[in-house]
């Protein structure tokens, strides 16, 4: 007699929102391939765990991006936020696009060079610029937004020093009826500390301005808010030109559109709630309606669209090391990817999904990272089928944040690879080893054998 | 005694009502669930009186369940229904 296939014993109650109108349980789409190569393929040859770019995610989103803006606001130029995902590889897909650099350090600022973009398109953001940073980008005809009156002052001394006009921009903070302040960085628009950084600007006579830069936030779903933050802008702009003559190059709306990721507050996934980004188009186009200035004279838009744009296209590849019962009958799935690797667990309920067919009622679950500290939670909480130890798992949307603010804690972090647009793969960062930070090391002489 | 599980005061088990695709109605609050194969053969045995053994050898009998902890799976399993309040059957003690 031929025995039946075999599948732990498992009996799931029916909760709310659980079942279909058939009373069956949603089943869980595995995910076996990215960009046509497989998943288990890749594992085998770089180890797990792995993060995978897609290059083809990052040309379609921002290709997407581009159009969108174009089609109602022509002058618009794309400027890669780096501190969102600063991987060479990834950066240059982003350039060959057709993105300038966006940075916010000398650090990146270096890696932007490095990378082959001509200083002329980089926009040099951030509250730190110390004197020689501040002169290599002014002497590369650099974008530099400034953020506060003593920053200005360095800004004169290095000009005065090299003796070329140099042009700035200064960065503005304004509330909006849907994002909270962002009142740290820059001079706030709203209370008149904008005008009094035009004015004693002007009155050193040493630097001309010629942009406005205001980033308002992260993970903002509301495209309104980016049409008070331009129309506020515009205002300013037409009140730059009817006081002080001045006609800007450009207005840099800063990053901030929301990623399809899902908040741990939202109910309903990020897919469902998060607009288009023609509707964030449709709002910046509104805003700068209100500029009054001659169509010659229209300032070029700057887009520092991070998350949005890279999100998508990064995957974690990961496998199953075990199988708990927690004492208050809990079921944990434990993953060797940890929160040392994907911080943003904190603030999404990251997608999972098995990479190998699956059988069996999905459970309630919760997922655990491989480090010795409680806190390593990818998803507290999530309807997940059945796996073994050994089973490989794909958690999506991981590709913004996470190769930039990942931690070398407990353990190595892995190899990062991407994904052609034709389906090769190639390692763009390797999996670090003891040697990766031993060589960082020194063991003083009182302590060598 | 007899080694293995006492069916001593089970009546919430006895009174599962589950159909042939799974579908499981707990008549005392009105809960429903859903049972796999596997799930649905260890109630029967449960509800017929079986120890633990038994159901073990029945499971590797019924199921090709060759290389998997069938064991552990079933013991894991009988927790799960005191838990949920469905049965107070008491797994192996010592
Ligand atoms: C100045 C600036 N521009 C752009 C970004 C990118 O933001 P996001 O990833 O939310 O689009 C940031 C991130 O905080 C930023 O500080």
């Amino acid at each position: 007699m031929s025995r039946k296939p075999y599948e732990k014993p498992m009996l799931v109650k029916h909760q709310l929102g659980m079942l279909n109108k058939y009373g069956s349980v949603p089943s869980v789409e595995p995910m076996l391939s990215i960009d046509g190569v497989a998943v288990a393929e890749l594992l085998e040859k770089y180890g797990s765990p792995l993060f995978v770019f897609s290059e083809q995610s990052i040309v379609d989103k921002t290709e997407e991006l581009n159009e969108a803006f174009k089609l109602r606001y022509p002058k618009t130029t794309v400027a890669w936020s780096y501190k969102t995902n600063y991987l060479d590889a990834v950066c240059k897909v982003f350039h060959r696009e057709g993105s300038w650099a966006e940075v916010v350090s000398e650090f990146e600022y270096d890696k932007a060079i490095h990378n082959g973009v001509p200083g002329s398109r980089i926009i040099f953001n951030g509250p730190l610029k110390p004197a020689d940073a501040l002169e290599k980008a002014f002497r590369n005809k650099s974008i530099v937004n400034l953020d506060n009156f003593d920053e200005l002052q360095t800004a004169e001394e290095v000009a005065e020093k090299i003796g070329e006009d140099v042009s700035i921009g200064i960065r503005v903070n304004l509330g909006t009826s849907a994002t909270p302040p962002w009142g740290r960085f820059g001079f706030n628009l709203d209370n008149g500390q904008a005008r009094d950084a035009v004015r004693r600007l002007l009155a050193g006579g040493k630097l001309s301005l010629n942009g406005l830069h205001c980033h308002l936030g992260t993970f903002i779903q509301q495209p309104e808010a980016y049409q008070e933050q331009t129309a506020k802008l515009s205002h300013f702009a037409n009140w730059l030109r009817e006081e002080h003559s001045i006609i800007l190059d450009y207005i840099d709306v800063g990053g901030g559109i929301a990623s399809c990721n899902t908040l741990h507050t939202q109910y309903l996934p990020g897919s469902q709630t998060t607009p288009p980004l023609s509707r964030f188009a449709e709002a910046v186009s509104s805003g700068l309606s209100e500029l009054t200035c001659q169509p010659d004279d229209y300032p070029t838009l700057f887009l520092e669209t991070g998350r949005a744009l890279i999100d998508d296209a990064g995957y974690i590849l990961t496998s199953v090391i075990a199988n708990k019962r927690l004492p208050d009958g809990q079921r944990s799935v434990v993953i060797d990817a940890g929160v040392n690797i994907l911080f943003t667990a904190f603030w999404y309920k990251h997608e999972i999904v098995p990479a190998q067919a699956v059988s069996g009622t999905p459970e309630q679950a919760i997922i655990h990272g491989p480090l010795c500290m409680n806190i390593d939670v990818i998803r507290p909480s999530l309807l997940f089928p059945p796996v073994e130890v050994g089973d490989k798992l794909v958690i999506k949307s991981v590709g913004a944040y996470n190769v930039t603010q990942w931690m070398q804690f407990i353990t190595y972090r892995p190899a990062v690879v991407m994904i052609s647009t034709s389906g090769d793969d190639a390692i763009i960062r390797r999996a670090e080893d003891l040697s990766t930070i031993t060589d960082m090391e020194e063991v003083p002489g009182w302590l060598q054998d | 005694m007899q080694k293995g599980l006492v069916m001593t005061g089970n009546i919430r088990l006895q009174e599962l009502a589950v159909n042939e695709s799974g579908f499981v109605f707990d008549p005392h609050t009105g809960l429903t669930y859903t049972a796999n194969e596997t799930a649905r053969y260890v109630i029967e045995q449960l509800k017929a009186g079986s120890n633990i053994e038994n159901i073990v050898e029945g499971v590797k009998a019924e199921f090709d369940a060759d290389g998997r902890d069938v064991y552990r799976h079933v013991l894991e399993f009988i927790h799960n229904l005191q838990e949920q309040g469905l049965s107070s059957l008491e797994a192996p003690g010592e």
